[in-house]
C-alpha cells in the first residue's frame, strides 16, 4: 500500500457517504473529509433508525419486551434474545430444563452461522465480488428453513421464553441440522478456494487498517474486531453462561489486526459454531423444554442485574435495574456494534476511500443494532 | 461516386446494427451467465429463455424521463453518453469479420481503432465532470488515469504485433496468420512471429483489454460499493442505456481486436475452411471469458491497478518490444 500524501487543509472536500450509500449497508452516514481519494478525517453519524428500544424496555412488561430484542439485530437475533431470557431468569431465579438450554445453544449457534454467512457475502460484495453473496445466501437459506420450521419466523425470532422455549424441536429438525453440518463444511472449503485464497482478495485486505489491541480496548471493541487484533476474549469461554462449558470449542485469535485477520476470525468461527452444534446435538438430553415452576407474572425482585452474552457481532451486555414492578426501572442494552463502529473514525484517517469501506465491511456493522 | 456513398451508408448501418444488437444481447448473455455462475435462473420470463428482455429493457429505459441535475453542464451531460457509444460503433467499420465481410478496410485500421478507443475515456470524463456529483467526479478521474495507464502497454504490445506482420492493415495481419493454428500470433516460434514471448504479449493485451473496457476486476470507474454507480450515477433513461451499450460494444471491439491480433481472425484452427463463423466463435468465447472473470473475481484497488500497469505491464511490454525488434533484425 502507498503511504498517504501530505495533506493541505485547503485542498480537502467533504464527501457524504450515506445514509443511503451502498457500502454502509443500512442508514449509517459517514461524513468524510477527503483529499482526493484519501480520507483526512471521518465522522460517523448515527441515529437514523433509532427506535427507543431501551425506553420500550422501561414501559413494557418483561414478556412484552421479548420480541424487541430480535428487532435490534435482524441477522443474529437469537443471540440477543438469549441474553435477555438469561438475565430475567437469573433475576427471578427460574430453573431452566437442561434440554431447553441445549436447544437454545443450538439455535443461537445456527443463527450465528447464518449471520456470519450473510456478513461474508456482503463483505465480499463490498470488495466487488458479487457471486460469493449468492452462494452464502443459499447456505444461509438452509439455516433459515430449519429455524422457520421450529420457531415460526425466519428473521425476527421470538422463540425463547422465560423458563424455556416456545416449543420443542422435532426429528425433522435434528436430521436437517445433522445433514447441514457436513454440507456447510464443504461450502467452507469452497469459500476458501474461491475467496480466501484469491490473490486480489488477499492483496486488498492484508495490512489494511491494522488495529492495535490498545485501540480495541480503548473503544471497547469485541467479536472478531478484538480477536483479530490478538485480544483473546470470548464471553462464551471467559464468562461462561448457559451450557457452553460443556462444549469443546476454540476461540480463534489472529494477531495481525488487519482486515484479513478479522475475516479469518469470522470464517474460523463458523467452523467452531458447527462444532458446538454437532456436540450439542450429540448430547441433547430428553425432557421438557419449559420450566415446571414459573411465576405467573414475571416480576424481577428489586436489584441490579447484568448478563453478557457473545452474539454474532460481539459481546452484548444487558443490564436490568428493577424496583420490583411489572416493568423494569431501567434496561440498558450494550450493543457490540456501537463500540466496534466508533473505531472507524480514528482508524480510517489517511486511508484510501476504497480501503476504508473495505475496513468498514470487516467491522460487520448492522445499523439497527447500533441505533437500537 | 454515388455507389461509394451508398456503400459507406450501408456499411455504417450494418456496423450500427451489429453493435447495437451485440450490446443489447450481451447484456442478456451477461445476466444469464452471471445467473448460471450464481446458481439462479436469471431473466427467463420475457420470451423463450428471456430473449425478449433486452428490447423490453430498452423500451423501459426510453419511456423514462432523462433528468439533468441542477447546476450540471447540460451540453456535456447530454454529449457524454453519445460519445460513449459513437467511437465503439465507428471502430466496427474497419473490423474484418472474414476475407469478404468488412465494412471498410483501411491500411491503418489498427491506428483508427486505437484513436477511437482513446475517445471512449473522454466520454467518462465528460460524464463525471458535467454531473456535478463528487462520486461521479472521483470515478471519472479514476477511469481516465486507468485508461492512460492501460493504453500504453496495450499500444506497445500492438506495436509488437504490427512489427511482426509489417502492416497496420487488420486484414493483412489476419492473412499472415493463415495456414494452421500454429501460425497464430499467440503461439511462439512457428509462423512468422518467431517470438517466444508472444503468449505473454497475449496475456498483457488481454489484461489491458479488461482494464480498458472497465470490466471487473478493473471496474474501478463504477465501483458500486464505493462510488455508488460511478460516472453514470446521475444518468437515467436512455443516457444510462447508452453508457451500458457503449460498454458492451467496447467489449466486442476488444474481443475482435484480440482475435485479429493474436487468434488468427477468421482462420480455422483445424485447417478446415476459414470463415466468419470462426471469427464470431472466437470473439464470443473471449466475451464469455470476460463474463466469467467478472463474476468470479473481486475488484482490485486503484493503486494496485496503477502499480500493475506502470510497474509490471509497461516494463514487460517494453522489453517484449525490444526483444521482438532484436529477433526481427536477426531473422
Amino acid at each position: 500500500m502507498n503511504s498517504p500524501i501530505q495533506l493541505q487543509p485547503d485542498e480537502t472536500f467533504i464527501l457524504n457517504v450515506g445514509p443511503q450509500h451502498p457500502a454502509t449497508h443500512g442508514v449509517l452516514r459517514v461524513k468524510m473529509e477527503m483529499s482526493g481519494e484519501y480520507i483526512v478525517s471521518a465522522e460517523t453519524v448515527i441515529g437514523y433508525i433509532h427506535r427507543m428500544h431501551e425506553k420500550m424496555g422501561e414501559i413494557k412488561t418483561y414478556p412484552q419486551f421479548l420480541m424487541n430484542l430480535s428487532r435490534m439485530d435482524y441477522l443474529g437475533a437469537l443471540g440477543y434474545s438469549h441474553g435477555h431470557v438469561l438475565l430475567v431468569e437469573k433475576a427471578c431465579a427460574i430453573e431452566v430444563p437442561e434440554r431447553a438450554e441445549y436447544l437454545r445453544v443450538v439455535m443461537v449457534e445456527l443463527n450465528r452461522i447464518a449471520s456470519h454467512l450473510f456478513w461474508f457475502g456482503a463483505f465480499v460484495m463490498d470488495l466487488g465480488g458479487f457471486t460469493p453473496l449468492m452462494y452464502a445466501l443459499q447456505d444461509r437459506e438452509h439455516i433459515l428453513d430449519m429455524l422457520e420450521a421450529v420457531t415460526g419466523s425466519r428473521l425476527t425470532y421470538c422463540y425463547f421464553r422465560f423458563g424455556g422455549l416456545y416449543n420443542d424441536v422435532d426429528d425433522q429438525f435434528i436430521t436437517a441440522a445433522r445433514t447441514f453440518i457436513p454440507r456447510m463444511r464443504k461450502s467452507l472449503k469452497k469459500y476458501r478456494r474461491l475467496v480466501t485464497d484469491n490473490v486480489i482478495f488477499r492483496k486488498r485486505l492484508t495490512g489494511i487498517a491494522p488495529l492495535s489491541p490498545e485501540m480495541c480496548r480503548k473503544y471497547g471493541a469485541s467479536s472478531a474486531v478484538a480477536r483479530g487484533s490478538g485480544i483473546n476474549f470470548d464471553v462464551r469461554r471467559n464468562e461462561p453462561y448457559s451450557v457452553y462449558p460443556e462444549f469443546d470449542f476454540d476461540v480463534p485469535v489472529f494477531h495481525a489486526g488487519d482486515s484479513l485477520a478479522r475475516y479469518m476470525v469470522r470464517m474460523e468461527e463458523i467452523e467452531q459454531s458447527l462444532r458446538i452444534v454437532e456436540q450439542a446435538l450429540d448430547k441433547l438430553p430428553d425432557g421438557p423444554v419449559m420450566a415446571a415452576k414459573k411465576p405467573k407474572l414475571i416480576k424481577a425482585p428489586p436489584g441490579d442485574y447484568y448478563q453478557a452474552v457473545e452474539t454474532a457481532r460481539g459481546s452484548f451486555g444487558i443490564r436490568l435495574v428493577s424496583d420490583g414492578g411489572k416493568t423494569p426501572y431501567r434496561l440498558k442494552l450494550r450493543s457490540p456494534t456501537y463500540s466496534n463502529m466508533h473505531l472507524f473514525d480514528e482508524a480510517c484517517q489517511g486511508m484510501l476511500i476504497m480501503d476504508a469501506l473495505a475496513f468498514m465491511g470487516s467491522l460487520d456493522l448492522v445499523i439497527p443494532e447500533i441505533d437500537r | 461516386m454515388s455507389l461509394t456513398l451508398l456503400n459507406v451508408i450501408a456499411a455504417v448501418v450494418i456496423a450500427v446494427g451489429f453493435a447495437a444488437l451485440n450490446a443489447a444481447y450481451l447484456v442478456w448473455a451477461e445476466r444469464r451467465g452471471a445467473a448460471r455462475i450464481q446458481r439462479r435462473p436469471g431473466p427467463n420470463i420475457n420470451g423463450p429463455l428471456g430473449l425478449l428482455q433486452p428490447p423490453l429493457d430498452g423500451i423501459k429505459l426510453m419511456a423514462k424521463q432523462l433528468t439533468i441535475p441542477g447546476g450540471a453542464d447540460r451540453a456535456l451531460f447530454i454529449a457524454a453518453p453519445v460519445l460513449a457509444m459513437f467511437p465503439a460503433i465507428m471502430s466496427f467499420v474497419t473490423i474484418p469479420f472474414s476475407e469478404t465481410i468488412v465494412a471498410r478496410n483501411m491500411n491503418v485500421g489498427v491506428l483508427m481503432i486505437f484513436a477511437f478507443a482513446a475517445m471512449g475515456s473522454m466520454s467518462l470524463l465528460f460524464a463525471g465532470w458535467s454531473s456535478r456529483n463528487k462520486y461521479a467526479m472521483m470515478s471519472s478521474i479514476r477511469a481516465v488515469s486507468q485508461a492512460v495507464a492501460y493504453e500504453i502497454p496495450m499500444l506497445i504490445t500492438t506495436i509488437t504485433v504490427v512489427m511482426i506482420s509489417g502492416s497496420m492493415d487488420l486484414m493483412e495481419i489476419v492473412r499472415q496468420q493463415s495456414g494452421s493454428i500454429l501460425h497464430w500470433n499467440i503461439f511462439p516460434i512457428f509462423g512468422n512471429s518467431h517470438n517466444l514471448l508472444m503468449p505473454f504479449s497475449f496475456l498483457i493485451f488481454f489484461t489491458c483489454t479488461l482494464a480498458e473496457t472497465n470490466r471487473a476486476p478493473f471496474d474501478l470507474g463504477e465501483a458500486e460499493s464505493e462510488l455508488v454507480a460511478g460516472f453514470h450515477t446521475e444518468y437515467g433513461s436512455m443516457g444510462f442505456g447508452l453508457f451500458f451499450m457503449g460498454e458492451y460494444a467496447n467489449i466486442v471491439i476488444g474481443a475482435c481486436l484480440t482475435t485479429i491480433l493474436f487468434l488468427g481472425g477468421w482462420n480455422c484452427p483445424f485447417g478446415l475452411f476459414p470463415g466468419v463463423w470462426w471469427f464470431l466463435l472466437k470473439i464470443y468465447l473471449l466475451i464469455a471469458t470476460f463474463i466469467w472473470i467478472r463474476w468470479t473475481f473481486p475488484r482490485t484497488t486503484i493503486y494496485g491497478l496503477l502499480n500493475l500497469s506502470w510497474k509490471i505491464l509497461i516494463p514487460l511490454s517494453l522489453f517484449n518490444l525490444l526483444f521482438t525488434a532484436g529477433l526481427l533484425k536477426v531473422f
